[in-house]
């Protein structure tokens, strides 16, 4: 299996989106670097919007991700309520 | 307001596809003339799909927010001084290597993506590229920015793209990227879209950055990061591209194929330069090259190539070599500009002996055995008053055009040598990689503007090394170049740090 | 294979044709398993001069400053030109002995490794 990956500035915001991220995707691993936090997990990952909206308790949509990101590795398809890395094997 | 009904999907196919029109009174071929030469063959641009669907509307949105965020970060870093609080002057020498050597290259891919924005017949691929080119535009002017506070109170900073066009190691940057806008659209994407920043700016982007944040330059990690946010969307564009191609027909396999075996090698040897930055430029250390290397490089690759083995693309020719080197190369890099740091426009030095027992930890099988005896013998001649400097040019590759410090890896005392004889000419090269790209295409390559060569031809100003250091490079001599003990960078920075009394800091501030 | 390219028949400028080094040609000097010195030498040489002038002028002062170069001994050095071995003629020109432009020679010094033997 390949890993895929997500690296978020450290900062408030991204801390929900890190909650919400684990929630969704209860075998990734989280890594905190200086100034970054890396989640990494096998195959897929999932960024839903509604649960990154409960852990804020704000409105909040997927494309806002981009302020915060720093990279991803995996193919991507975004729609309105969520984001998906996957990796084929 | 009726566009909130739209969804992202309906929003994206109305900015993209549905803006298109028929040409009805010009040929295809003449309106796109760069798209069949390379011997691409597109069958169907509506395939083309952008996974993130941004539209302008939410591109702009989301722009601004990020500017505002830096710009707020910036003035933060300038009032409080923030270039006193660093961990180390020498830190700082990075930054330098970074402005010359890396902002003109978001200035090469802003161009770059302005033009191949224009050349593909589809919508969707040119509108995500004239989206890039705006983002890379943004890079640069963002890191001018934020470098513009370093020049302040550092050397080395001023003449940047001055040197970038003419500097011997910044040749290396150049080339490349001028080689990729040389090249025609599709390969354009594969080297800068696909290789560059899907494989490879990882590198510089994120391990280093995170070294910058450890070394409390908020400034630059900040403009890193920012910039590194549009990247994510940059490398999805090149991995879309490299799936488009390989989709569209079979015959682009081995064409695409290729040109990722010759741009991973290009762009990796150009990382060398991020190698060195991260094992000795920053005093506080995150990972070392290697361990950057595993990750960003060997697991994602692997990763990213196993996925791409369905169109029948392999892991990159040379990928083996490039890992193979990862114990030596931030070492041999380092050599190479301690070497020539009389003639570059940023300050080396020696590791502490605390650094070099971090060095000796991180690369147990390498450097104690090869490295660590070198730097011992090299501090002893600058205590001895001779800091060595290697007092003739040395020979380069023609195709990176990095001097010839790499070493073959089964014996890695002795130098690598690679030769090819074209139209009755020699041409020298540092590795097979370098070599093969040359006996591709000799046509390009026998242009290659090499430094060493263009001095002892008389075309960088006069004949003596100081003319060309100081005049056709415009190096402050002897305040930007040489080692950093006794530069006045050291100076200054020892002044703001023991001699000089905080009242007096105050005073001066105010 | 040419390049492929929007002309056709495309063809490049040889920037480094020897013609353009006002009568010298470019030549490359290494010392194997001597990386003080992180990369080869490049010079610009008269293909009229002879191999001695490379060996007593070019040589020492491109690697004199290596504690090891004072014990070279001359006679059991192995030479490389342009990755075959060779034997340099002292007295004849680079022209005569086949070093042409841009050739690399390196030379090799058995028993002699380097500071304390790492290969530097
Ligand atoms: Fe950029
Ligand atoms: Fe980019
Ligand atoms: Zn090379």
């Amino acid at each position: 299996m390949s890993k895929v990956y997500i690296a978020l500035q450290d900062n408030e915001e991204s801390h929900y989106i890190v909650e919400a991220i684990e929630e969704d995707n209860p075998d990734s691993t989280v890594i905190y670097q200086p100034a970054m936090i890396r989640i990494e997990n096998e195959g897929r990952m999932v960024i839903k919007r509604e649960t990154v909206e409960d852990k804020m308790g704000r409105d909040w949509e997927i494309p806002a991700l981009h302020v915060n990101l720093i990279t991803l590795g995996g193919n991507v398809d975004e729609d309105d309520d969520e984001l998906t890395l996957t990796w084929n094997d | 307001m009726s566009n909130r009904k739209l969804n992202l999907k309906d929003k994206y196919r109305l900015l993209t596809r549905d803006l298109e029109w028929e040409y009805s009174y010009r040929d295809y071929e003449e309106i796109f003339k760069q798209e069949s030469f390379e011997g691409i063959k597109i069958t169907d641009w509506s395939k083309w799909e952008d996974p993130f669907r941004l539209t302008m509307d939410s591109y702009w949105k989301y722009q601004a927010e990020k500017e505002k965020k830096l710009y707020a970060i910036f003035d933060a870093f300038a009032q409080n001084n923030g270039q006193q609080n660093v961990t180390d002057a020498r830190y700082v020498n990075a930054i330098k290597l970074f402005l010359t050597g890396v902002s003109p290259l978001e200035y090469q891919a802003y161009n770059g993506f302005a033009h191949v924005g224009r050349q593909f017949g589809g919508v969707g691929a040119r509108v995500a590229c004239q989206m890039q080119s705006l983002d890379e535009l943004r890079h640069v002017q963002t890191q001018i920015h934020a470098m513009s506070h370093y020049n302040k109170h550092f050397d080395g900073f001023q003449e940047f793209p001055h040197m970038h066009d003419r500097v011997w190691y910044l040749s290396v940057p150049k080339s490349f990227f001028d080689d990729a806008r040389s090249a025609g659209p599709f390969e354009f994407m594969v080297a800068i879209g696909f290789s560059f920043e899907y494989v490879l700016t990882n590198l510089l982007f994120v391990p280093f950055m995170s070294g910058a944040a450890y070394n409390g330059d908020m400034a630059t990690v900040t403009f890193g990061f920012s910039a590194q946010s549009d990247e994510a969307r940059h490398m999805t564009l090149g991995l879309e591209i490299i799936k488009f191609m390989l989709e569209q027909h079979e015959d682009n396999v081995p064409i695409v194929q290729r040109w990722i075996n010759k741009w991973l090698w290009r762009g990796y040897r150009v990382l060398t330069l991020v190698a060195m930055m991260m094992d000795y430029m920053l005093p506080n250390k995150v990972m070392s090259w290697q361990e950057s290397f595993e990750v960003y490089f060997e697991e994602a690759a692997t990763s990213l190539f196993k996925d791409l083995a369905r169109y029948g693309i392999e892991m990159p020719a040379y990928a083996a070599t490039a890992i193979e080197e990862k114990e030596h190369l931030s070492h041999q890099a380092w050599s190479i500009f301690y070497n020539y740091g009389h003639a570059a426009a940023f300050h080396t030095w020696m590791p502490t002996d605390q650094e070099m027992d971090w060095l000796s930890e991180k690369y147990p099988n390498t450097f104690d055995k090869y490295y660590r005896p070198r730097y011992e013998k090299w501090r002893e001649m600058e205590e001895a008053g001779e800091r060595y400097y290697n007092p003739t040019l040395p020979m380069l590759c023609q195709t990176c055009q990095i001097p010839m410090g790499f070493t073959d890896m089964e014996n890695p005392t002795l130098t690598s040598y690679r030769q090819s004889e074209y139209d009755g000419e020699r041409y020298n090269f540092c590795s097979d990689g370098c070599k093969d790209i040359f006996d591709h295409e000799p046509e390009k390559y026998v242009q290659s503007w090499l430094p060493v060569h263009q001095i002892y031809q008389g075309n960088c100003g006069g004949a003596e090394m100081e003319d060309v250091l100081g005049e056709y490079y415009r190096i402050n001599l002897g305040v930007d170049n040489l080692d950093f003990h006794g530069s006045p960078d050291e100076e200054r920075w020892n002044a703001w740090h023991n001699l000089q009394p905080a009242e007096d800091k105050l005073k001066e501030a105010s | 294979m040419a390049v492929a390219a929007i002309t056709e028949n495309y063809v490049g400028e040889r920037l480094d044709r020897v013609e353009n080094f006002h009568g010298n040609q470019v030549l490359y000097i290494g010392w194997d398993h001597h990386l003080m010195f992180c990369a080869p030498v490049a010079f610009p040489v008269s293909p009229q001069a002879p191999f001695r002038q490379v060996l007593e002028e070019l040589i020492p002062g491109a690697f004199s400053l290596h504690p090891e170069f004072g014990e070279i001994d001359w006679d059991e050095v192995q030479w490389h030109l342009n990755g075959e071995p060779f034997t340099p003629d002292m007295d004849a020109t680079l022209a005569e002995q086949g070093i042409d432009h841009k050739s690399a020679v390196r030379f090799a010094t058995p028993g002699l490794n380097g500071i304390k033997g790492c290969g530097s």
